[in-house]
């Protein structure tokens, strides 16, 4: 237990940008991303698993990255929150979620824009219950989820491009 | 299109008003893009890294605390044990309670014994966070355990064991509320239903943020600052100063962004308390970061209450008279915040109902469990919640439509301002409207007719539930003295500061601490209003600065009052500072001030926009070029506007417990339709709507959330969730995996509905609102009785996950005593 564990040098792909670090061999990747790249945007909201606020796209896959070792992503291409705005340009989903108020303290945000993201990619046109079941590892405390689903509803399919801009009122309920 | 170019899209466009409109939040684009600044984020420099030690008993003797294995680790900077926190403080933490409940003691860490499991013993500080857990679990406690109590009405009615022998009982604080003649009305009612016990049990909203700190106690200037997301900064400087020995201005609170709050994190000013201590020991900022575990086992629970032997006078025609009860408040091991719990939730004395007669006796008792503080419809939900199940019970055992029963009872719209018998004042509203708006979106009828359809045999049943619900808002902080009349409080208040930046920027601090509430959004649109402008060009601060002054004693954010108390004072500025721009403009454009106008910046001459002045010119006169000014000006403006709003409020009455307590009522009536399968217990929602009234809205995109949110709490909480204690006083749910907040495939889409009736009170007729939350638990307890049926079981229980549903599903077969008695009187309808 108090024994200095052993390190490894991994090289993980976060972003588009190669990082070489030497991390010990029980640091989190989420640990990793937050402490030693100093990625703050990837939340932690429990240490079970079960609240989302860490998940990140790793190889293509949805990944709660409170659930992995940083040695074992050595080698990984990684997506995470801070990677889906281009220079400051909110990407579709992040402009839904602010047009449709589906965010609130923005805690769990992160982890719900990369969960809604990897659903997109898989199913482009989702329905509202597959929405449900795309999001359900992802904990809100302060939305409900109504306007979380309603703002990934907003994008599946390109409506986004369809919905007016600017203020959203009672009348888009 | 960005968020940033698209609020400017939507916000150039000139508007008769910015208040009432859904403008584009203003912390979107940072927190979409993982670019908040939430407490984990934050650090200083030099900073170790805190971890506490807790105890895994829930009463024990601490016999012994040995640091030294811990001590020995490399990269540990220091330990600090209860003992040693005990000599560097001067006193206990100040308790709210008088008599027995003063006498308890509470210090940083606990000393000689702990109370509940999670009770913390030692806090380690060391060079990284697995070092310090590490160093955490070397430290030697030598626990000698004692006997547990978990329940409170045991902790308080039987010889149980005392958590706090200085206080000599568990009884924190007894008092009886009594209004009307109950006793009167019980002996001539037609008749009067008897329930045994209803329980409120106990959970709480969870923030997916946990608790957390940076504290450094600077020995040059003795300063210590404390950045942290803690809700009411000065409420726990005002606890935690004379403790350390600390003057007040001797504290740096701030905050930055916060990951939801809900109540929860108004009181961690031990752990605040410990880590000042720990940094000064050791000589550098301590960070601490909760961890989910430690979240659930110590930081806040919601308040567990019981009700016993209730009584309900009721009239032939369904009127119901009044309402009698013992209610037991289970506030767990140390009173943090409470027992203002025991006064607070007399704020919705008789709820939406207009019943006269009312006796409460209300003991507060201590429990091994984790202490209660603030939970999102703190107190109240939980008489809410008792009226409501009364109002269905009645309806239930005297077979009354529910919906008829309430709107006789409702307190009306034409009773506005409407007096309790307490003396609270309703300002305003429309409950049988509301009602009617709620079963109309739910399309009752439909299910009605498809609840008969339905029929036996199917295995599955429909029920269809009604929760009303009041909530209070801006607390007169003078309730307190109903709980001890010594307490120099009373009123409520916030401040904001409103300025002309060197180069003209229009900027708005505020005392708030907001977790998701938009304060930057909604400030700036009602400064917009008053400066004439976009609230694009309205900066607002970002979290709470105690540098910034702008704070008064109640600072934070909490108890339903920002669009009341914290638009109040930005309101109260921002006209200051207009007035002191109109002032400025009237010398630099030789016009008098009447004549003058701001528009879009700049102060300029009615008619005739040729003569104007931009702020940034404005600024440069008070800022930079002052020589040119008269004296009288320069002597006389700065362009800095503080103003304190203060709601009009008296000291309430404290020996007839009478008094005004709150400023504000908006309304919540919530329906639902349920399916609940007969083989398994397992409710599923099929329907959920929300009709809210929060008087003027300033943003209705952010109100609907805030509904949504607080019904999403309510559902889990009535469903999914419960802080359950084994008789060892082991805690059965500590993390998300027991612990099952509800997820989105457990809170189904919301319908909501709006009526606005203004308060008459208020500076802009807003109330506060956002914490509905309690209206969803009624109403899925309302919604199982109907599915229970007629002679079926009666809903005793807050929560009701799939086994207990189950239960009352096989109980409604049975003849067990029901726990429900219906005494008629000679001539009366039954």
């Amino acid at each position: 237990m108090t024994e200095q564990g052993t390190t490894h040098v991994i090289e993980v792909t976060i972003n588009g940008r190669l990082y070489s670090r030497t991390v010990e061999a029980r640091q989190l990747l989420v640990h990793f991303l937050r402490d030693t790249l100093d990625l703050t945007g990837t939340h932690i909201g429990c240490d079970t698993g079960s609240c989302g606020a860490c998940s990140i796209i790793l190889n293509g896959k949805l990944v709660k990255s409170c659930m992995m070792l940083a040695p074992q992503a050595d080698g990984a291409v990684i997506e995470t929150v801070e990677g889906l705005a281009n220079d400051g340009e909110l990407n579709p989903l992040q402009e839904s979620f602010s047009r449709n108020h589906g965010l609130q303290c923005g805690y769990c945000t992160p982890g719900m824009l990369m969960a809604g993201t990897y659903l997109l990619r898989e199913n482009p046109n989702p329905t509202e219950e597959e929405i449900r079941r795309g999001i359900k590892g992802n904990i809100c405390r302060c939305t409900g989820y109504v306007n979380i689903v309603r703002s990934i509803m907003d994008v599946a399919g390109g409506h986004g491009s369809e919905q007016a801009d600017g203020i959203v009122g009672e009348e888009q309920r | 299109m960005s968020a940033t170019s698209r609020s400017k899209a939507a916000t150039r466009e000139r508007v008769e008003s910015w208040t009432g409109k859904s403008v584009p939040r203003k912390e979107d684009g940072r927190l979409v893009q993982g670019e908040g600044s939430f407490i984990d984020d934050l650090g200083m420099h030099g900073q170790g890294y805190a971890w506490f030690v807790r105890s895994p008993y829930a009463h024990a003797r601490i016999v012994s605390v040995d640091p030294s294995a811990a001590l020995a680790l490399e990269g540990v900077y220091a330990v600090l044990t209860g003992e040693e926190a005990r000599e560097m403080c001067v006193v206990p933490f100040f308790q709210i309670a008088p008599g027995d409940g003063a006498r308890i003691e509470e210090w940083p860490l606990a000393v000689d014994k702990v109370r509940y499991q999670g009770d913390a013993v030692a806090v380690v500080l060391a060079d990284s966070r697995d070092t310090a857990r590490d160093a955490a679990e070397l430290v030697e406690v030598e626990y000698e355990p004692l006997a547990v109590v978990v329940d409170g009405v045991e902790a308080v009615e039987h010889a149980a064991p005392v958590l706090h022998e200085k206080a000599g009982t568990n009884v924190a604080w007894h008092g009886v509320y009594d209004y009307g003649d109950i006793d009167f009305a019980l002996e001539h009612a037609d008749h009067v239903i008897k329930i045994d016990r209803l329980h409120f049990h106990r959970f709480s909203s969870t923030p997916l943020e946990c608790n957390g700190a940076v504290v450094d106690w600077d020995k040059g200037s003795g300063v210590i600052d404390v950045k942290s997301n803690i809700q009411m900064p000065m409420f726990a400087a005002m606890v935690i100063g004379p403790s350390l020995g600390v003057a007040m201005n001797k504290f740096s609170f701030s905050s930055r962004d916060i990951g939801g709050a809900f109540g929860n994190k108004i009181a961690f000013y031990p752990q605040i308390a410990a880590l000042a201590l720990l940094s000064k020991k050791a000589g550098r900022p301590a960070k601490w970061t909760e961890y989910r575990t430690e979240h659930m086992l110590s930081s806040t629970h919601g308040n567990e209450r019981t009700f016993l032997d209730i009584e309900v006078p009721v009239m032939a025609d369904g009127t119901i008279l009044g309402v009698k009860a013992r209610a037991v408040d289970d506030v767990g091991a140390y009173l943090h915040y409470e027992p203002l719990g025991a006064v607070i939730w007399s704020q919705v004395l008789t709820g939406c109902y207009k019943f006269k007669n009312v006796k409460i006796d209300f003991t507060t008792a201590l429990t091994n469990k984790c202490p209660v503080a603030p939970n999102r419809g703190y107190s109240r939900m939980q008489q809410l919640w008792m009226l409501e199940r009364v109002i269905d019970i009645v309806a239930h055992e005297l077979d009354f439509d529910p919906v008829a029963l309430r709107k006789l009872n409702f307190v009306q719209p034409e009773d506005y301002p409407y007096q309790t018998p307490n003396g609270c004042v309703y300002d305003s509203g429309n409950l049988p409207l509301s009602l009617d708006m709620a079963l109309e979106l739910a399309d009752v009828d439909t299910w009605r007719r498809r609840q008969s359809e339905m029929g036996t045999g199917t295995g599955k049943r429909i029920g269809i539930g009604i929760g009303s619900t009041l909530d209070s808002g801006t607390n007169n902080f003078g309730q307190a003295r109903i709980v001890n009349p010594d307490l120099p409080f009373s009123g409520n208040g916030e401040a904001a500061f409103a300025k002309l930046d060197l180069y003209g920027e229009v900027n708005i601090n505020l005392g708030t601490t907001p977790q998701g509430q938009s304060h930057e959004t909604t400030s700036a649109q009602v400064a917009a209003d008053i400066l004439n402008m976009s609230p694009n060009d309205v900066t607002v601060t970002i979290g709470f600065d105690q540098s910034h002054n702008s704070f008064v004693g109640f600072s934070g954010t909490y108890a339903s009052q920002f669009a009341v108390t914290g638009l109040g004072a930005v309101m109260g500025a921002t006209a200051k500072l207009r007035d002191e721009i109109l002032e400025v403009g009237a010398f630099a454009l030789g016009a008098p001030k009447d004549d003058l106008e701001l528009r879009d910046g700049a102060c300029l001459v009615k008619g005739d926009p040729s003569r104007s002045i931009p702020f940034i010119g404005i600024a440069n006169l008070i800022y930079t070029n002052n020589a040119v000014l008269p004296s009288e000006l320069s002597s006389k403006i700065d362009l800095n506007c503080r103003y304190v709003y203060v709601p009009p409020f008296e000291v309430p009455d404290v020996e007839r417990k009478m008094g005004n307590l709150t400023l504000t009522y908006a309304s919540q009536i919530h329906v639902c339709v349920v399916e609940v399968d007969e083989e398994t217990g397992v409710v599923e929602i099929l329907s959920y709507v929300a009709v809210d009234d929060c008087g003027k809205r300033i943003n209705p995109q952010i109100v609907e959330g805030q509904v949504h949110g607080a019904v999403g709490l309510g559902i889990g909480a009535a469903l999914y969730e419960a802080f359950e204690y084994d008789e060892d006083g082991q805690l059965q749910e500590p993390s998300f995996y027991e612990y099952h907040a509800g997820t989105a495939m457990d809170i189904p889409d919301i319908r909501t509905g709006n009526i606005e009736s203004p308060s008459p009170f208020t500076p802009n007729g807003a109330k506060g609102m956002g914490e509905g939350g309690g209206a969803a638990v009624h109403t899925i307890c309302s919604a199982l009785q109907d599915a229970l049926g007629k002679d079926g079981a009666v809903v005793f229980d807050s929560h009701n996950p799939w086994e207990r549903v189950y239960q009352l599903l096989q109980s409604s077969q049975g003849d067990e005593p029901r726990g429900v008695r219906v005494i008629s009187r000679e001539g009366g309808a039954a």
